[in-house]
């Protein structure tokens, strides 16, 4: 004997949290019935393997109906076919568009949209997740394509939570300025301290965050911006302006942190570090090195020599701020609006 | 006098890409009623056309309007070949024809096409002029519509229409398939319209305003045609005046929705008197099967068998009660389509009475002509009023028609309730004196139990006794019936769903030799079914059943049978006896020993089960002498002498009923195997109660959660060799196997209670069994527990259970042992509940391993989320008749929907249960659609009628045909009924209702 047919449909859309999870890690129905039964659903109900069976088919059937929903969210708050309570949709759109941060610290900085299929094999042979990348790649093709604000935009088109948005809008932020983060010396960080980094850059350092004119994918840095910073060279190479930063920030710095000494003796080399990053940023080669030049021109340094992340914080607050009092220094807004976005990325990144 | 429809279409989104070059379509509509059509302009390329059309204005006859729907077929423009269609929508307009009901259908509807199902949605806004003169309203609800008021109880009507199947054999035919579906679909749309008209005639013939419990069915004839037939009962129904305003509660006429939610509330003030039996007999007792049954109280089976094959079997024909010459005897068929009734209506109840018959079919000749199949109902249904009669009974309620066919054969099946009922509703002028007499006299709880026949002509061996509540009138030990629980029986315990299966085997034949066959082989089946009720109500200790359903579903080389029902404990009735195992050699030492463990197991399950169910009657009935009802006994005497009944009556032995009536003989092997089946079934999970019924007997604490599942499945016998009892096995274990997938899927909703839990049972070929189930899932507050548990603190300490010698017998739950049995109940639930969560924590930690996400982050969302834009409304579905915690303030006309949808590309649609599944989906999706559209936010006395499918794997095709009706209504929370308007009346109802709940 054997079952040809065997469906379960409810006038309210039935949906296990544990089974979406489940075919979202795209496992088939028996491994599922396999895990299920692990976890001891066996116990519940007087259920048999059978029983099992048949749920998680059903169950796999209904996501797989549901997915051609999913894949435009907007849509299925009025479509007809499946009556499902608002805080289940959030949840099903949330879940669909979730994504592993392992996966995603591997495809930072790829071009997804251009199809690179290939890399994503690649990708998920190495971090061992099955992927159903496609979902994700969709987003990108979208987004890339519309115009304004992306977190906003990753909200409206996707319904996705604030903190999902803001992870998509990191990975097409970095694809789209093409960082590099594949580098060994990269490698410690995780994607989550990425996007952190890419949250800041896109909330200062854009198009989008100061004006608000809709004209153009606000992902790119603002030009106007990255040519200014080039002014703040003064800062290391007028020597009676560096002189004074440094006396100002030794003066409120002394006895405050346990690295003093090394800090006095080696201001003009940090200085200069931060600096020289900030000028060179016009330079797309550079731009893309934003973070590997943070890495290797300052935050290693500091980390040999034992920089508590305290005194890192201590020494930025009162790097950044003593120049306010440089009289002879004119591009303040430029130095803030940078240096606010350089402290809590190096902050973010200063770890092992 | 002509009407006037006016249409209007709107808009339409996401419509489906037509023109791969674009990625667009230029979409318009036709809009079609009769033979005028109307066509929009072309909206060029867009996939969400505004067309904001004209109104379009269609004269149409009377008979037009309620036979036609209206048409609206979306189309791709296309310059230089055929337009292509896209979808249509078909809209019954016959809700707009009452006044009472919707007045504009609007709303977005979903397009529909056979071959690709639902995908985008036209706005379509749709409007009446001219009220049309018909003003007959629809019902599929089985009893009196909330928020209406029986005037008059007028009786059955019934019609059948008859055509020619236009595409019988659908994967054969050269045709194209959305033509041929569409024109099928369109007929059976015109058929159903033509019978709903021709009803509403004869009701306003009869003088009524309105159908309820209407019931229209399909017959797939195949080559012989399609014959659609409705039976319905004609009332004559009063709106209840203003919302919610104070007529909302009046003691007599709807069943309003308190008295149902709680069946032991409110004593009815005309209840009833009088005697009552037990199901019954049959010529089937006689045959001798694999264990006989001592206790010759069986359920009642006619088994008509005429047409080409059979002969007549009823032995009950000659018991005619004289002196019942009521006005219902008059009419033609004194049948009722209702199972539940006003209070005072239903006076006592006989048993279930069945005919079945066995017919050939031919040809359809003559369309106009449906003799031939109005003849064969018409058989049957004499032979149902001949049982009734017999059963001392003048009506039949909780009346259903059914069949079942199989190529060229054809099983019709009638059954109902054999009844009398009070003259209060009928029009025919006032009843005999007996009748009267029964209303005079107060008996709330037990007088529908009471026997209606002649104690002494008892149609069959019976064991009668006095009455458990009023000890005055004799009642039978057990009761069968078709109808719900009358809300004011008296209930001890709570009631459970029960089901008998059985599957037999029978030779491939042809004509009139496979119909002989089979109409031998009914009986057997019959017989078997009532057994396994018989057996499996007394493991349960119970002494009734309520909405019996019995299927019979005939296949070319088996007969299938399922019996459901929901079994109680009706106080009135005596305790069942408990089951006895005799065998035949007791000489064999090893066998007695065999015996005896049994006989050990079944006291066991008894007990166990007693206390599952609750049911602790009161004990000692001797010593109530003093009972509640102080019964004048003249009456009852009166009534007996007229009845020609003698004084033996006070002599019967009171004890009768305690001794262990039920003896179970061992002499084959069918029957151990029997036993060990009735064991073996599987025991219902903690939390869940189920029911086949509107209501759980016994549970008044619902909540206002309800949901509603469909479950279709479809399985293939392998080994074509199996025996009667390898198929028995099979067919058992499907049904046990659905229902553990059942409450294994809604485990997380528990507590809570499986509502109209009703199977449907087919062979749609060789070798395949589908198993259709639909229900409602209620859910259950523990509100109600916990109250029982400070209770139950309070009393244990004084007395902790059973029940004092003194108690009431007409109060039907024992107090105190229901609360500690709450508690105890709730314990199990905790622990369940525990399991469970250990159970899904472990789940969700495995997965988490494979993709971590963060915990808060889903939940954050929920708070900051809010989905007010969604644009779609809310639509309930549900079979029952009511939604707890809410008042239905409208009814908006009946919902009767026929669907076909056909495939050519079954693999890649998911294979056979990707398609079904889509199919239903999409179904639920319409009939949501048209109630938003008619305004309304609930179906209730939703059904699935029909569900054929079929498939040809190997072409990659498969089709089915789903018909569901039901009645569009608007429902409003009690709570925001409360927050508009306080009534002080429907407070104290509920407050009331509280106290009697527990």
């Amino acid at each position: 004997m054997s079952t040809e047919l065997d469906v379960f449909v409810g006038n309210t859309t039935v949906l296990d949290e544990d089974v979406y999870q489940l075919w979202l890690d795209g496992h088939t129905v028996s491994n599922a019935v396999r895990i299920r039964m692990e976890a001891g659903a066996l116990q519940e109900c007087e259920a048999n393997a059978e029983v099992l069976h048949s749920d998680t088919m059903d169950q796999f059937r209904t996501f797989q109906m549901c997915e051609r929903l999913l894949q435009s969210p907007s849509k299925v708050a009025n479509q007809l076919l499946f009556q499902i309570p608002p805080h289940r949709q959030t949840m099903l759109i949330e879940r669909y568009y979730e994504f592993d941060s392992v996966f995603a610290r591997e495809v930072l900085g790829k071009k997804l949209s251009k199809g690179t299929k290939k890399d994503l094999d690649d990708i998920s042979s190495k971090t061992g997740i099955a992927l159903k990348c496609c979902r994700r790649q969709h987003v990108f093709k979208v987004v890339e394509e519309l115009k304004g604000p992306l977190v906003e935009n990753i909200q409206r088109h996707f319904l996705l939570s604030d903190v999902l948005a803001r992870d998509y809008a990191a990975i097409v932020f970095f694809a789209n300025s093409r960082f590099e983060t594949g580098k060994r010396k990269l490698q410690y960080l995780s994607f989550q301290d990425f996007a952190f980094c890419a949250g800041q850059l896109i909330s200062y350092w854009t198009v989008g965050a100061v004006n608000n004119v809709m004209e153009d994918l606000d992902v790119d840095l603002e030009k106007e911006f990255l040519h200014d910073l080039k002014d703040l060279k003064v800062l290391v190479n007028d020597k009676d302006m560096l002189d004074q930063h440094k006396s100002l920030v030794c003066a409120q710095l002394r006895g405050k942190i346990k690295v003093f000494s090394e800090m006095e003796a080696s201001f003009k080399n940090l200085s200069r570090a931060l600096v020289n990053i900030a000028s060179k940023l016009t330079h797309t080669k550079d731009f893309r090195d934003l973070f590997i030049d943070l890495v290797e021109k300052f935050i290693e340094p500091r980390r040999s020599d034992k920089w508590t992340i305290g005194d890192l914080r201590l020494f930025l607050k009162h790097y950044s701020s003593s120049v306010h009092t440089l009289e002879a220094f004119r591009h303040q807004v430029i130095w803030d609006r940078y240096m606010g976005v350089i402290k809590s990325c190096i902050l973010k990144m200063y770890h092992d | 006098m002509p009407g006037k429809l006016k249409a209007k279409i709107v808009a339409g989104r996401h419509l489906p890409v037509m023109d791969r070059a674009s990625d667009l379509t230029d979409a318009f509509v036709e809009v079609k009623f009769g033979n005028t059509t109307f066509k929009t302009d072309v909206y060029p390329k867009s996939l969400n056309p505004q067309w904001n059309s004209e109104w379009f204005k269609f004269e149409v006859d009377d008979e037009d309007l309620q036979d036609e729907p209206l048409q609206i077929t979306v189309l791709d423009h296309d310059t230089y070949s055929a337009n292509d269609a896209i979808g249509k929508v078909y809209i019954d307009i016959d809700p707009l024809l009452c006044s009472e009901a919707a007045t504009v259908i609007s709303g977005w509807l979903p397009i529909y096409d056979t071959i690709h199902g639902v995908c985008p949605q036209a706005n379509l806004v749709c409007n009446i002029k001219e009220q049309s003169s018909c003003g007959v309203k629809f019902f599929c609800t089985t009893s009196i519509p909330r928020c209406y008021r029986a005037i008059m109880v007028h009786g059955f009507v019934e019609e059948l229409v008859v055509n020619e199947d236009p595409e019988y054999q659908w994967i054969d035919r050269i045709r194209t398939p959305r033509a041929s579906n569409e024109a099928r679909q369109r007929l059976i749309f015109l058929m159903s319209g033509e019978l709903q008209r021709k009803i509403g005639l004869k009701v306003l013939e009869m003088g009524g305003n309105a159908v309820v419990g209407y019931l229209q069915c399909f017959d797939l004839e195949g080559e012989s045609g399609l014959v659609v037939r409705a039976i319905g009962t004609a009332c004559t129904l009063e709106k209840i005046s203003t919302f919610p305003a104070t007529a909302t509660y009046p003691s007599n006429s709807s069943p309003s929705k308190d008295m149902k939610d709680s069946p032991q509330a409110a004593p009815s003030t005309l209840g009833c008197r009088s005697t009552h039996s037990s199901p019954v007999h049959s010529a089937s007792s006689r045959l001798s099967q694999g264990f006989s049954v001592s206790v010759p109280t069986l359920l009642f089976a006619g088994m008509g068998s005429g047409g080409s094959a059979g002969k007549e079997a009823g032995p009950l024909k000659a018991l005619l009660r004289q002196q019942t010459q009521s006005a219902l005897e008059q009419r033609e068929y004194p049948f009722f389509t209702l199972t539940a009734f006003p209070p005072g209506f239903l006076l006592h109840v006989g048993g279930v009475v069945s005919a079945r018959s066995v017919k050939l079919l031919d040809r359809i000749h003559n369309p106009d002509e449906p003799e031939t199949r109005d003849a064969w109902w018409e058989e049957i249904r004499q032979e149902i009023k001949s049982h009734a009669k017999a059963l001392g009974c003048h009506a039949v309620v909780g009346y259903s028609e059914s069949t079942s066919i199989c190529e060229e054969v054809c099983i019709l099946s009638a059954s109902g309730t054999a009844a009398i009922l009070s003259s209060r509703f009928m029009q025919d002028g006032p009843l005999d004196a007996e009748h009267r007499l029964f209303e005079e006299v107060v008996s709330p709880g037990c007088g529908f139990c009471h026997i209606p026949y002649d104690e002494l002509n008892i149609p069959f061996p019976a064991q009668l006794t006095y009455c458990y509540c009023c000890r005055h009138y004799k009642v039978p030990d057990v009761l069968f019936t078709t109808i719900d629980l009358p809300t004011e029986a008296n209930v001890t315990g709570k009631g459970c769903l029960i089901q008998a299966r059985l599957c037999r085997t029978k030779k491939k034949a042809q004509g009139e030799g496979n119909a002989t066959a089979i109409s031998n082989l009914l009986p057997f089946l019959e017989y078997e079914l009532h057994t396994q009720l018989m057996n499996k109500l007394k493991l349960r200790g119970m002494n009734a059943l309520f909405g019996l359903r019995i299927q019979i579903s005939v296949g070319e080389t088996m007969l299938l049978g399922l019996a459901s029902a929901t079994g109680v404990y009706l106080t009135a009735l005596p305790s069942p006896g408990g089951i006895q195992i005799t065998g035949k050699t007791p000489s064999d030492i090893t066998y007695e020993q065999h015996i005896s463990n049994m006989q050990k197991k079944i006291n066991d399950t008894i007990t166990k089960n007693k206390e599952l169910y609750e049911i602790n009657p009161p004990e000692v009935v001797e010593e109530i002498i003093g009972s509640p009802i102080p019964e004048p006994c003249q009456r009852s005497r009166l009534f007996r002498s007229h009845s020609e009944s003698s004084d033996e009556v006070s002599e019967l032995d009171l004890s009768h009923g305690k001794k262990d009536a039920f003896v179970l003989e061992i002499d084959d092997t069918d029957a151990v195997e029997d036993i060990h089946a009735l064991l073996t079934d599987f025991s219902i999970p903690a939390g869940f109660y189920s029911c086949n019924t509107e209501i759980m007997p016994g549970i008044q604490n619902w909540t206002s959660a309800i949901q509603m599942f469909t479950s279709v499945r479809v399985f293939r016998l392998n080994n074509a060799n199996l025996t009667n009892q390898g198929l028995n096995k099979i067919f058992s274990d499907l049904c046990e196997n659905l229902l553990k997938s059942l409450y294994f899927k809604l485990r997380s909703m528990v507590p809570c209670c499986l509502c109209h839990l009703n199977f449907t049972v087919a062979i749609p070929e060789d070798e395949l069994i589908q198993v259709r189930t639909h229900l409602t899932l209620l859910s259950i507050t523990d509100e109600q527990l916990q109250f029982n548990l400070e209770l139950n603190a309070e009393t244990s300490s004084s007395n902790p259970l059973s029940s004092p010698k003194g108690i009431n017998p007409a109060s039907s739950v024992d107090y105190s042992s229901f609360a500690d049995r709450c508690s105890s109940w709730i314990e199990q639930l905790k622990l369940k509940a525990h399991t469970i969560r250990r159970g899904s924590v472990k789940t969700s930690r495995s997965t988490h391993k494979a993709s971590p996400l963060p915990e808060g982050r889903s939940r954050s969302l929920r708070s900051n989320r809010s989905y007010s834009g969604s644009s779609v409304a809310v639509v309930k579905m549900t079979p029952l008749s009511f939604i707890p915690g809410a008042k239905i303030i409208r009814y908006l006309g009946i919902i009767n929907m026929f669907f076909i949808r056909e495939t050519t590309s079954l693999r890649e649609e998911g294979g056979v249960s990707g398609f079904l599944h889509t199919f239903i989906a999409e179904v639920f999706a319409m009939v949501r659609a048209h109630v938003a559209a008619l305004g309304g936010n609930a179906v209730v006395s939703y059904s699935m009628k029909e569900c054929v499918f079929m498939e040809n794997p190997n072409k990659n095709q498969a089709q089915c045909l789903i018909n569901v009706s039901g009645d569009a209504v608007i429902f409003v929370r009690e709570s925001e009924l409360e927050l508009t308007s306080v009534q002080p009346q429907s407070a104290t109802t509920q407050t009331s209702n509280c106290g009697e709940g527990t």
